[in-house]
């Protein structure tokens, strides 16, 4: 069932608990019993820790009674992707290789998390490793999304938004490589931010590509969504690539946009990103929705970002080049799986570690270090990896290109709305193709957000917009995402995500 | 006759793969073998075009924001103990990690 404790924004929680209407443990609980009753079907949790969380959300209740209440946040829970370091909790990465690990430390999100006082109510289902589009490469199942439980909640970070899109938790947190939160907030009508490159520490987060990877928030509103960036941002000494700058009022920025009015503000729509291999349904409710925002006194502008023609095939090398190096450490001596070869005597650490690596990772994993491998062998390099880095410079000159013509960029997020499980499960390719628009901007290292745009006609399933700002200007994404959330829900009469909508088995 | 389609420049074979798969240190049966090669091959068509995109003026970009080395204050500060460092380890003996061999027979 959901209550007005589980349907309820995270800002509009925090004021309850401020105010004492409700207590950190009663609404900890609630989320709990959500999940009880509908994960069976959903499975967007790896590992749910009832008492853990019923812990901090006690403690934080005694704060509030001593009026010593930690962070705004203080009390409300959240989901964490298990790709994230948990002290005492399990961290899998969805894979086989990391099964039943704990780890001895806290990533840095993690610890500022338990430092504001959210109860952390569990991990969440991702593609393993964070490789994938689907969530249907982790090896523990598939998440089902709770629009509908035939078809995928994006990935790799489906577990997170199909906790949010099913109220199991208000917040959760996410990391992005090449639109693993933007992506599946598109296709389960939720909002996810990507921050700026360094905005957010990936201590403890179990790294794909170095380069790439960043962690940022999954939620059901944009404010919501700057409200936990603010928790988890900022400089952290540990992580040697973190932005040492404060980072931008990005909760003032919702607030302000949130009055729906953008006059003077520069809207970039983006040529490349859209058209041709679009879904009819996607383009529609994305070009609605830039009518919304010039109606609101943004001026628009098209934009031509010639590069990002090339953008995939530069991150299917580069990722993979990267990932190959960072899974090397799953070598079965310091921690992890480790597997002994059949009918060898007193094998080798090698022949162990092949055995190991062999039954640990899953397909997904083991094309990307094959891929990356042979893109960083001698005789290839130069063609390959050396050839996508230049295309990364391109692609950031396109970019700083447009944003002298504008403030912000827009596209639709996803080509399409959520397909079927299975649908795309061996085609690696055409799995692929739903990054299109998400990865140039993990490529240049700009900050993106996707929010709700609408259903698709044809299907009756969420379309996402993208919007992409600057680096460092990650304030830009919430002034004009509120905006636009303002505007659409004046037209809709509502948030475009309410339990009624969700598939019959997670509704009400 | 119509003209044979040229064979892509560096279309992935088999045997190829098994070796990838062995320098990345990853036993791949023959069954494996079959399903990932063509699969690969594929991936690597679609991204051979990246060789012709940029002149050779262009820089190579390595990182989204300009890396320098950061350096920390030379002070102790706690770190893991030996049980905390050892607990996810597949085995241990004498508080050490413990390994198959890494020696042949013939050496």
């Amino acid at each position: 069932m959901t209550t007005p404790l589980t349907t309820s924004t995270a800002a509009e929680l925090a004021r309850a608990l401020a105010a004492g209407e409700t207590t950190s443990v009663e609404l900890t609980q609630a989320h709990l019993d959500r999940i009880e009753a509908t994960d069976g079907a959903v499975h967007a949790f790896l590992h749910v820790d009832a008492e853990g969380a019923l812990d901090q959300a006690r403690a934080s209740d005694e704060r509030r009674a001593r009026g010593e209440a930690a962070s705004d946040l203080d009390g409300v829970p959240v989901a964490v992707k298990d790709v994230l370091a948990t002290e005492g909790l399990p961290t899998t990465c969805g894979s086989r290789i990391l099964e039943g690990w704990v780890p001895p430390y806290d990533a840095t999100v993690v610890r500022r998390l338990k430092e504001a006082g959210l109860p952390i109510l569990g991990k969440t289902n991702m593609d393993e490793f964070a490789m994938g589009s689907s969530t249907e490469h982790s090896a523990y199942g598939p998440t089902r999304n709770p629009w509908d439980l035939e078809r995928i909640p994006g990935g790799s970070g489906g577990g997170s938004a199909a906790a949010v899109a099913a109220y199991q938790a208000p917040l959760a947190l996410g990391t992005d490589t090449g639109g693993s939160i933007r992506q599946p907030g598109a296709v389960t009508g939720t909002v996810g931010v990507k921050p700026t490159y360094g905005g957010v520490s990936r201590y403890g987060l179990v790294a794909m590509a170095n380069s790439l990877d960043q962690v940022g928030p999954v939620t059901r509103t944009v404010l919501d969504a700057a409200l936990l960036h603010q928790v988890v941002g900022g400089h952290d000494p540990l992580d040697s690539t973190s932005l040492d700058q404060p980072v931008p009022d990005v909760v003032a920025a919702a607030r302000q946009g949130a009055s729906g009015d953008l006059a003077g503000v520069r809207v970039g729509v983006v040529t490349e990103l859209g058209g041709e291999g679009y879904q009819p349904g996607v383009q529609q409710r994305f070009d609605e929705a830039v009518e919304l925002l010039v109606g609101a006194g943004a001026e628009v502008v098209r934009v031509g970002c010639p590069s990002f023609t090339h953008a995939l095939a530069a991150y299917y090398l580069l990722m993979p080049s990267e990932a190959s190096s960072n899974l090397a450490r799953f070598d079965a001596m310091r921690y992890g799986l480790r597997v002994l070869p059949d009918g060898v005597e007193a094998p080798s650490a090698e022949e162990v570690m092949r055995a190991t690596r062999d039954a640990g990772f899953g397909d997904e994993v083991k094309r990307r270090i094959i891929l990356g491998t042979y893109a960083l062998s001698s005789g290839y390099y130069d063609a390959y990896y050396g050839q996508a880095q230049k295309v990364r410079t391109l692609i950031q000159r396109d970019f700083d290109r447009a944003f002298a013509q504008a403030d912000v960029l827009v596209s639709p997020t996803s080509p399409t709305t959520a397909f079927r499980l299975g649908e795309k499960l061996d085609d690696p390719l055409a799995m692929y193709l739903n990054d299109v628009a998400t990865i140039p901007a993990n490529l240049a290292g700009v900050p993106g957000i996707s929010v709700p745009a609408g259903l698709a006609p044809e299907d009756d399933l969420p379309v996402g917009l993208q919007l992409l700002a600057p680096i460092a200007a990650d304030d830009r994404l919430y002034r004009v995402g509120a905006a636009l959330e303002a505007l659409l829900e004046q037209q809709w009469g509502g948030p475009l995500l309410t339990a009624d909508k969700l598939d019959e088995a997670v509704a009400r | 006759m119509p003209e044979r389609r040229s064979e892509p420049v560096d279309v992935i074979s088999r045997e190829q793969v098994r070796h990838l798969a062995d320098l990345a240190r990853i036993d791949l049966d023959d069954a494996e073998l079959d399903h990932l090669a063509p699969q690969l091959a594929v991936i690597l068509e679609s991204v051979a075009s990246i060789s012709e995109v940029a002149a050779d003026d262009v820089p190579p970009t390595s990182h989204p924001v300009p890396l320098t080395n950061v350096f920390r204050e030379d002070v102790v500060r706690p770190g893991l103990t030996p049980e905390q460092a050892l607990a996810g380890a597949p085995a241990v003996e004498d508080q050490k990690f413990a390994v198959p061999r890494i020696l042949g027979d013939e050496q």
